[in-house]
């Protein structure tokens, strides 16, 4: 119930900033536009709406981190989370606190921008929902990614690290905006050791009906968001009891 | 009957002694001020206190909860009101009050009693659907406190509660924390002397994580034979040997 409270606050805290809403919803959606736009003019296989939509999907997810990691750096940043130490919360009220609101906020993100892809052509079938329950695990990571920056960071390099280098890192090592094979090499193995490709991948493949290859890409995503779970999990309280 | 009662609390960081052997002993009712420089060791003797960091040696007793064996049972009886104007910056005034009423687990009928209490106490009626971050930072500050006090307290921390704040707006607290004064136990550090003068019933020196002196303002002055507060301040913080 208290970490309930405490969810429901940092839901009213995210969804109240304009820029938020702006980025998370608005950005992803006008990125599919404009891609669509070009498709229209000149055909690529890779701006196929079909194949697009999984990209644009997980590029949105990292404004997740950036919502997540700014919350709690602001909180930090402000004394409010010294204030809610001394009240009797307990570590998971926090953790869940931070990480709960966050999940839907994600799904409702995809849904959106799945949506303005069926208005783009998108066949509208079971693929789809599946594609987008594949991508819940890339959501868990993305909030595990802001969870971790936040617990570490302050406000400002939140907004770098989380706003630029993992949005960029989302953009160029997922495969949504080229294909990965064209560039071929290390690059191509750099982007295959990352999480962002696989989960791009994995709903790609819910989409096309190719449920065998799902998994062997999936299994790399809930690998890489159960570490970074953890791993922020445990900085978010070493990192609280050491700011006291 | 003792509201706390500190036996040797020490709190050293690596090579520094941030607290050095404090005992203290603070009547129920009564407004304690903490007075200091800034790296006194006020701070860290607040946090120790309520529970935010761990004495290295040493304890507290706060209503007869120790702060080692029953932190909980102390979180129970205190609030904060931190040095930074800590508030949840998106959300109204009213919704500041609820969450921090709901997190210690009063019910929707007791909540809007308390709220509707502090809101009338605090003159925070006007403002109370105005969003936190919009509130000058008098109004900030007395929301703080309302919010400590919304779950009635047997011991307030107030960590220089008008720091940074204009000469009116430092006023108007003095008049909300003097009517407090006799209902509740009060810990206010501050490093105003006027302000300790002004609201305190007895004043204890703080210097190098030592405490120097404790009495009214005319114990000190006749303990350090000097004519202000000002004047016992430093002559009891810059002595060597320990005075109580």
């Amino acid at each position: 119930m208290k970490a309930l409270t405490f969810a429901v606050r940092n839901s009213k805290e995210i969804l109240r900033e304009p820029l938020n809403l702006a980025l998370g919803i608005g950005f992803p959606v006008v990125v599919l536009l404009l891609l669509s736009m070009i498709q229209a003019n000149i055909p690529v296989e890779l701006f196929a709406i079909d194949n697009l939509i999984p990209g644009i999907a997980v590029f949105g997810l990292a404004f997740i981190s950036t919502f997540s990691g700014m919350l709690i750096a602001t909180d930090r940043g402000t004394s409010f989370l010294m204030r809610l130490f001394t009240t009797p919360l307990t570590a998971s009220d926090y953790i869940m606190g931070y990480t709960l609101p966050l999940l839907p906020m994600a799904v409702l993100q995809i849904v959106i921008s799945y949506i303005a892809a069926f208005f783009l052509g998108l066949a509208i079938n079971l693929n789809v929902l599946v594609s987008i329950v594949v991508l819940i695990p890339a959501a868990i990571m993305f909030i595990g990614f802001g969870l971790l920056a936040g617990s570490i960071f302050n406000e400002k390099m939140v907004g770098n690290i989380c706003g630029a280098v993992l949005t960029n890192l989302t953009a160029w090592l997922s495969g949504a905006w080229f294909d990965l094979d064209l560039v071929g090499g290390w690059f191509e193995g750099v982007a295959y050791l990352l999480p962002f490709a696989h989960a791009v991948d994995a709903s790609r493949a819910a989409i096309s009906g190719d449920y065998a290859s799902i998994l062997p890409h999936l299994w790399w995503v809930i690998g890489y968001a159960i570490v970074i779970m953890i791993i922020a999990i445990i900085v978010f309280r070493k990192k609280m009891s050491s700011d006291q | 009957m003792i509201a706390i009662e500190t036996t040797k609390l020490t709190k050293k960081f690596q090579t520094k002694t941030a607290v050095n052997s404090l005992n203290l002993s603070i009547k129920q009712g009564e407004l304690f001020a903490l007075l200091g420089v800034n790296g006194a060791g006020k701070t860290t003797t607040i946090k120790m206190l309520t529970c935010l960091i761990s004495p290295t040696s040493g304890d507290a007793a706060l209503h007869g909860h120790s702060i080692i064996s029953n932190p909980h049972g102390v979180k129970e009886k205190i609030n904060v009101s931190p040095q930074e104007t800590a508030v949840a910056r998106n959300l109204s005034v009213k919704e500041n009050l609820e969450l921090i009423a709901r997190i210690y687990g009063f019910d929707k009928k007791a909540t809007a009693i308390k709220v509707k209490e502090m809101m009338t106490t605090f003159s925070l009626t006007e403002v109370s659907k105005d969003k936190a971050k919009t509130l000058s930072g008098g109004m900030q500050r007395r929301l703080s406190i309302a919010m400590a006090l919304i779950t009635d307290p047997k011991i307030l921390f107030l960590d220089e509660p008008t720091q940074g704040l204009d000469v009116i707006s430092r006023r108007e607290l003095w008049t909300v924390i003097e009517k407090l004064k006799g209902k509740i136990t009060i810990i206010l550090t501050t490093h105003y002397m006027e302000e300790a003068e002004a609201l305190s019933d007895r004043i204890g020196i703080m210097s190098a994580g030592k405490l120097k002196a404790t009495g009214t303002v005319s114990e000190l002055m006749r303990k350090s034979n000097t004519k202000t507060l000002e004047e016992a301040f430093v002559s009891l913080a810059t002595k060597e040997e320990v005075e109580y």
